[in-house]
């Protein structure tokens, strides 16, 4: 057996330069001759800008250069890499997207115009000396309000505030209207899944270099996928052709999405430093970022189940408002389409289901893919609407849940929301749930609760998600502007080590510990024999980078792919050692047998013959031992689980405390369990943030009002509760050939309905007939609520 | 940050004069005024650090007074003025241990933000203000949000506190800055209980005089349970609405009661 193989709790080698302080960030990189920039925001919502005059600052001490938009006329906006299809055939309204504001102002935190300096005190003190002729207009804030007729545009090149009007799946609508006619039961609800900003620890940065020498650019950023941005940011926004731009991610601390994207800084530190011929650096306060990194979630949700008599879903639809802001971020058409209604059914059997979804421009930071993307909202509407249904119907929630769920032997399901779910068992989620949460104790805890004076409750939800992102030819027809295969490169060294070049990227996942430890299995040798190398685009292989819980599932994929060639490769060269036959060649811990027989040749012989061919079938193979592999995947994978939450809350003030939090995940086949366990007690941690805490507001005139620490709620450890993690019930995924699910995102999807259903649950218990309270649950919410 | 002078003074008359100059501002534990500097919202022309001036530092207990200097940091008080726990326990629970042990008495007193701790201690105690030149009452010193009765120039030498018979101070966290989105310092006097209020009101602290009342009379949780809180004159925000702080007032007070 290797040391460190799959299933083992390997701690994170990556973890040792983190916690040493030797980890190697963007904003460690500090170029010979680095001037910084600063960006001048701004700070309404909604303007005509009439004219930018940088004379004085210009002759400041230590400016450089001040770039405004005129600048940027040769050069193309920031491209959208989704375009989602109307209900009635048409694309979507996609506005141009510039670095800087052009003739109009159209968010609090827009660029208006950026000063290079020798420093960055000196860069601001100048960006105060711009004068800004604007002219401020009416801003548009709420959705609906944006969707009224009359209302002002965000866009005055667009026929409306709406981007689409997304509807799924068509065909299916006067079906589902029909069944809602029949039902025996109906429950509505309308909630709101809140506006979130990811705050990652480090914050971006981005330095933009230039070499004349061989007119190449190199921009080093704080992104999950650097291939990405080096196309997007090469062939629409710069004109710079792939082989003359190099893109780095070196150690990126935390993304929860906001890092996808391509963002104007990017763009912009690249150009000047090409103008400048002088490095550019810009490092985004926690301020900046909170007016400048994407946004997530912000949905207004309608959805209504329809039940049979027997308390059988037959139906199932909804109408959801989703928020752009005020330009296309790079993915977000795709979240509250492709990642929300196709995730519609659930762990269900509901055969009729239709999702409305209408994409809105406001005067807002660009809202986009966070964690969970779309599949948080899904379950949050799915898991809040049943829960209701069932306190409607006086049935057991969890009991309604089971009598509905898809049953073991109906896998591979095909939802009637298009995707197909390959395997799953939800009853035995639920089932270790149940058990893992005591919940049969529930009743005498919720005694003692009550003669403390707090009132208890225990929530449950299910979820289901669509990870391992994405059968490209499938995302290509749904308007994906780019594949989602993902690539490496296995290269084995003379002396046996192994460096794979992964085109995933880690951010905090662990991939220089996990990838080691499957390559290690396949092949038998210690998982320290192997290096990791990811981040960069001059010594990766073209890949789509990690998001959507991807990395594992797509990424090892690949990666296996390339390490079977590479093992097919060493045999014969095994073969040719021990001249055996190709065919009975074995490799197992680290040496090549000749079955039936006691003839070996260790890993390391084999791979010094790779490079010392002397002895060697130079006439059938190349010297040498690297392969590549890009790997497509047939599907989505289908992680899914049942989280519950138990809570206790003060009846004085409102204030709910998570007394415990229970996980029971399936993630199909685990590499290493410590780290899936990190990666569910992260995700629950956001999850209780997005429930209790975390509430991105705006003022009716556009203004952040949630713009710094001061009042953005992050949960801190002692908001936190015990999670029990438990991921033994496991459905292989069918169609990767490592059977993984991918676990990055769930914990921030299951956790926010079961906590929200836990507060409800231990109000109605208590005499509050209180139905909904949206997120975030805070004090006084719950208080109001309960003193209606 | 924009540039400015730096002096730290060794005695109160030096600090005086430095500050005589035009915006010059007086620099404590510095946690409320380098944060307004940083983003660009203060421009002082010189900053007169309190720091090295030792007798402003410092927490003593003579008879049934317990006086704490005015550029004392929190973690000193929680740690020193055991004389008067409910003030040690008030202020070992002000923010994070950095701005515990930067942070200060007269820094807090003399910005008086409306959230902030101290303000609720210092006039439910009936405490007084000393300054460079006078002393002021507790009553007279808070003037609304951020306003207090400091002159131009005049900084906050010591803060004498009268040790109550009983006291309790119930802070309720605003769940993000962590200050008090209400606290409640009530304290207990041969003649009579005093109750002050912050976070609540859009005055900044106050004495709800009705509990005050109530409680001189009977001191018991019951006591409170017949009144009501005006909510009209109450911080509605992100956090809480008006009617939700009046609630925290009233159940607050009464937990106070009971912790006495
Ligand atoms: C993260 C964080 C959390 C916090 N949480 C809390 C909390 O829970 N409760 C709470 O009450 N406070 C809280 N605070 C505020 C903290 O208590 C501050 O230390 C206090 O408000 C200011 O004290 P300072 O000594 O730092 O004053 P400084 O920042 O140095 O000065 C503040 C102001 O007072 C003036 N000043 C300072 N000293 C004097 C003086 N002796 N005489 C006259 N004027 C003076 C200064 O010129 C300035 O205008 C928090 C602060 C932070 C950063």
């Amino acid at each position: 057996m290797p040391k460190d193989g799959i299933g083992a709790s390997t701690k994170r080698r990556e973890d040792i330069r983190f916690l040493t302080g030797k980890g190697r960030y963007t904003d460690d990189i500090n170029l010979n001759g680095q001037l910084y920039v600063h960006f001048l925001r701004a700070d309404v919502a909604h303007a005509t800008l009439n004219a930018v005059d940088t004379a004085s600052a210009q002759d400041m001490q230590g400016v450089v250069r001040i770039f405004t938009a005129k600048d940027f006329e040769a050069v193309g906006g920031l491209p959208c890499g989704w375009q989602v299809t109307d209900k009635h055939g048409n694309p979507m309204q996609e506005p141009k997207h510039p670095i800087m504001a052009e003739g109009k102002i159209r968010h609090v935190g827009e660029i208006i115009a950026a000063v290079v300096a020798d420093s960055l005190e000196e860069a601001r003190d100048a960006a105060e000396a711009i004068v800004v002729d604007y002219d401020e207009l009416p801003a548009v804030i709420d959705m609906k309000a944006a969707c009224a007729d009359g209302a002002p545009k965000v866009h005055d090149d667009l026929t409306s505030n709406l981007c689409y009007d997304w509807g799924f799946v068509e065909e299916n609508k006067a079906a589902v209207d029909e069944a809602f006619e029949k039902a025996a039961h109906v429950t509505t609800l309308e909630l709101v899944n809140n506006r979130l900003v990811a705050n990652p620890m480090e914050p971006r940065v981005a330095v933009g270099d230039y070499a004349p020498h061989d007119d190449s650019s190199t921009l080093y950023t704080t992104s999950q996928n650097p291939h990405v941005i080096r196309l997007l940011m090469g062939a629409f926004v710069l004109g710079i052709p792939e082989h003359k731009l190099r893109v780095v991610a070196p150690d990126v601390g935390g993304g929860f999405g906001t890092k996808i994207f391509h963002y104007a800084e990017e763009a912009f530190c690249t150009f000047a430093a090409k103008q400048i011929k002088r490095p550019v650096k810009w490092t985004s306060s926690r301020s900046e970022a909170f007016m400048s990194d994407a946004h997530g979630r912000d949905h207004v949700s309608k959805i209504q189940i329809a039940l049979d008599a027997d308390n059988n879903f037959t139906a199932l639809r909804t109408d959801t408002y989703a928020n752009m802001g005020a330009y296309l971020s790079t993915f977000a058409p795709s979240v509250p389409t492709w990642l929300h209604g196709v995730l519609m059914a659930g762990n269900y059997r509901t055969p009729l289901i239709y999702v409305n979804v209408k994409a809105v421009f406001t005067n807002t930071v660009p809202v986009d893919a966070y964690r969970g993307a779309g599949r948080p909202e899904a379950t949050y509407q799915l898991e809040r609407c049943i829960d209701k249904c069932a306190r409607e119907l006086g049935v057991d929630p969890a009991e309604l849940r089971r009598q509905n769920f898809i049953t073991p032997d109906q896998f591979p399901y095909a939802t009637p929301v298009a995707v197909e779910y390959d395997t799953g068992n939800y009853h035995a989620t639920l089932d270790k749930a149940l058990e893992l949460a005591d919940v049969t104790g529930f009743d005498a805890r919720a005694a003692e609760s009550k003669k403390n004076g707090k009132l208890r409750g225990l929530g449950i939800a299910n979820y289901i998600e669509a990870c391992g992102i994405a059968p490209s030819n499938l995302v290509g027809q749904l308007g994906a502007r780019a594949g989602l295969y993902e690539s490496a490169t296995v290269r084995v060294n003379a002396t046996g080590g192994i460096v794979v070049m992964t085109g995933s990227h880690s951010h905090g996942q662990g991939h220089e510990t996990t990838f080691p430890q499957v390559i290690a299995d396949m092949i038998g040798i210690d998982a320290s024999q192997v290096e990791i190398v990811h981040g960069d685009t001059a010594n990766t292989p073209m890949g789509m980078g990690t998001y959507g819980s991807r990395s594992l599932a797509v990424g090892g994929s690949a990666m296996v792919r390339a390490a079977e060639k590479v093992i097919n490769k060493a045999k014969k060269i095994a073969a040719h050692l021990m001249e055996a036959s190709e065919g009975d060649i074995e490799l197992k811990d680290g040496q090549f047998t000749v079955s039936g027989t006691d003839k070996s040749v260790a890993w390391g012989d084999v791979t010094l013959a790779a490079y010392v061919p002397h002895n060697y079938p130079l006439d059938q193979i190349e010297p040498g031992l690297e392969e590549t592999a890009f790997y497509d995947p047939a599907n989505f994978t289908y992680p899914s689980g049942t989280y519950i939450c138990e809570v206790e809350v003060d009846e004085g003030t409102g204030k709910v405390e998570v007394l415990n939090f229970t996980a029971a995940d399936d993630f199909g086949n685990v590499v290493n369990p410590m780290i899936v366990e990190g990666q569910v007690h992260g995700g629950v941690g956001q999850g209780i943030g997005q429930a209790m805490l975390e509430n991105c507001a705006y003022d009716a005139d556009g203004q952040l009002l949630s713009a710094s620490y001061m009042d953005y709620a992050m949960p801190r450890a002692s908001d936190l509760p015990m999670i029990t993690v438990d991921h033994s019930c496991q459905t292989p995924c069918t169609h990767n050939p490592l059977g993984v699910k991918g676990c990055g995102e769930a914990g921030a999807i299951g956790s926010p309905p079961a906590l929200v259903n836990a507060v409800l649950d231990a109000l109605n218990r208590n005499g509050h007939a209180v139905d909904h309270i949206d997120m975030p649950l805070s004090p006084s919410r719950v208080w109001t609520a309960m003193n209606q | 940050m924009y540039n400015f002078e730096f002096v730290k003074p060794s005695s109160v008359e030096e600090a005086i004069a430095a500050l005589k100059e035009e915006d010059a501002q007086p620099l404590s534990g510095g946690q409320t005024l380098i944060p307004t500097m940083k983003q660009r919202l203060n421009q002082p022309s010189k900053l007169v650090s309190l720091l090295g001036i030792a007798e402003l530092n410092g927490v003593s207990a003579e008879g049934s007074t317990v006086t704490i200097g005015g550029a004392t940091p929190h973690a000193v008080v929680a740690a020193d003025a055991s004389a008067y726990p409910a003030l040690a326990a008030l202020a070992s629970n002000i923010g994070d241990p950095a701005v515990r042990n930067r942070g200060t008495i007269g820094g807090s007193l003399a910005n008086n933000d409306p959230a902030a701790c101290y303000p609720a201690a210092a006039l439910a105690s009936g405490a007084t203000i000393v300054t460079n030149s006078r002393e002021i009452a507790a009553d007279d010193y808070f003037q609304g949000m951020f306003t207090t009765a400091l002159d131009e120039g005049e900084i906050i030498t010591g803060v004498k506190f009268p040790v109550p018979e009983a006291a309790n101070y119930q802070k309720f966290e605003q769940p993000a800055s962590r200050f008090a989105l209400t606290g409640v310092f009530v304290a207990k006097y041969a003649d009579g209980v005093r109750v002050a209020v912050t976070g609540a009101s859009n005055d900044g602290v106050f004495r709800w005089t009705e509990a005050e009342e109530a409680l001189s009379g009977n001191f018991s949780a019951d006591a409170i349970s017949g009144l009501t809180v005006d909510a009209s004159d109450m911080i509605s925000d992100l956090h809480g609405t008006a009617e939700y702080r009046a609630n925290l007032v009233k159940v607050l007070t009464g937990r106070a009661v009971a912790a006495c």
